[in-house]
């Protein structure tokens, strides 16, 4: 887990946010106006030169919930193993987010997955294709409201009989 | 018409059948193998059940070389394409196992990026139940293709035909 001396810094630099802590993880929770910025504060002041991994979950009837999309930003120090995540909250229409690319390459493939599957906009990202779904796929299906089943995309192919191939 | 006597070594036979017999004991797999089943199927070809004693040993993984795909495993949306071509890179005479439960099915993977049976775009011969199936019964089902080569098969492939190309079976006679 993070220090309590850099986790003050962080606090101490950026008084929105607010933080919890679950098993040695510590979280904060940043506005999105502030994310870019605070990212770029623990990269370069507190250290965590590594973006482990960028995700988000889709709130959509979940109880309690008050915005719909939840960024996830797991940063890690491999100088001293520190662990940070940093959490954001975007809406429809048009949820968008700055690109972290400028911080860290490893951003990259990971904005363009989130992208896909969820329908996040990075602005500023330098290539923002879908990375695991066919391009001509249309929906962003990890978002709740996209039917398990599809939407008729897995039977969209033509048929080869015996005579034909 | 004089009656020709045939020496002890010679058999008569119809054509047809000696070239479905010649095929059916040389089918070159194609594995096309995407998830666990593609492990049976390679301990399919390994020592302890050992493919070979049925002819059809030589795997290839290049389709212009194959007869018999072998779809081991769950086919996605976006390998569908590719599953396709391959099959159609494949020359005549060639035929189409579906082994185990999500290439026939679709299996548990009820998503919207699986197929849900290959033989929706696909010909398939051969279903293979099971998740896996073990080697013995992709054994089973390679001896019931080569009876199913062996019972149609024609030198020309007309059994592949579409059903109004075909010729019409003379009725039998009472």
């Amino acid at each position: 887990m993070i220090s309590a001396a850099k986790l003050d810094r962080l606090k101490a630099a950026f008084p929105a946010i607010s933080h919890s802590e679950f098993r040695l993880q510590v979280r904060v929770v940043v506005p999105v106006e502030q994310v870019h910025q605070l990212l770029r504060f623990a990269k370069e002041q507190l250290g965590f030169d590594m973006l482990a991994d960028v995700t988000c979950v889709d709130y959509l009837h979940y109880r309690g919930a008050r915005d719909r999309y939840g960024l996830v930003y797991v940063l890690t120090n491999t100088q001293t193993n520190e662990r940070l995540i940093v959490r954001t909250f975007v809406n429809d229409p048009e949820p968008t987010v700055p690109t972290v690319v400028d911080l860290w390459e490893a951003a990259n493939w990971l904005e363009r997955e989130v992208w896909d599957l969820f329908g996040i906009r990075f602005a500023g990202h330098p290539d923002l294709r879908r990375i695991v779904l066919p391009p001509e796929f249309t929906a962003h299906p990890l978002r709740k409201d996209y039917p398990l089943q599809g939407r008729g995309e897995r039977h969209n192919f033509p048929v080869i009989t015996r005579s034909e191939g | 018409m004089a009656i020709v006597e045939l020496p002890d070594n010679v058999v008569v036979t119809k054509l047809d059948a000696l070239v479905s017999w010649c095929r059916k004991n040389s089918l070159w797999p194609m594995p096309f193998a995407t998830a666990c089943c593609g492990i049976e199927l390679m301990a399919t070809g390994a020592s302890r059940h050992d493919v070979a004693r049925f002819g059809a040993e030589v795997f290839r993984f290049s389709p212009r070389q194959c007869d018999l795909m072998i779809v081991a495993g769950r086919v996605v949306m976006k390998m569908l394409p590719v599953l396709q071509r391959i099959w159609l890179q494949m020359l005549d005479p060639k035929w189409c196992i579906s082994m185990g439960a999500c290439a026939s099915t679709g299996g548990v993977f009820d998503t919207y990026s699986v197929v849900q049976g290959i033989d929706r775009f696909i010909p398939v011969d051969m279903y293979v139940p099971g998740c896996p199936p073990r080697p013995e019964q992709l054994l089973q089902a390679i001896i019931d293709l080569q009876a199913k080569i062996q019972a149609e098969g024609t030198i020309r492939g007309k059994e592949f035909l579409a059903p109004s190309r075909q010729q019409p079976k003379p009725a039998l006679q009472p």
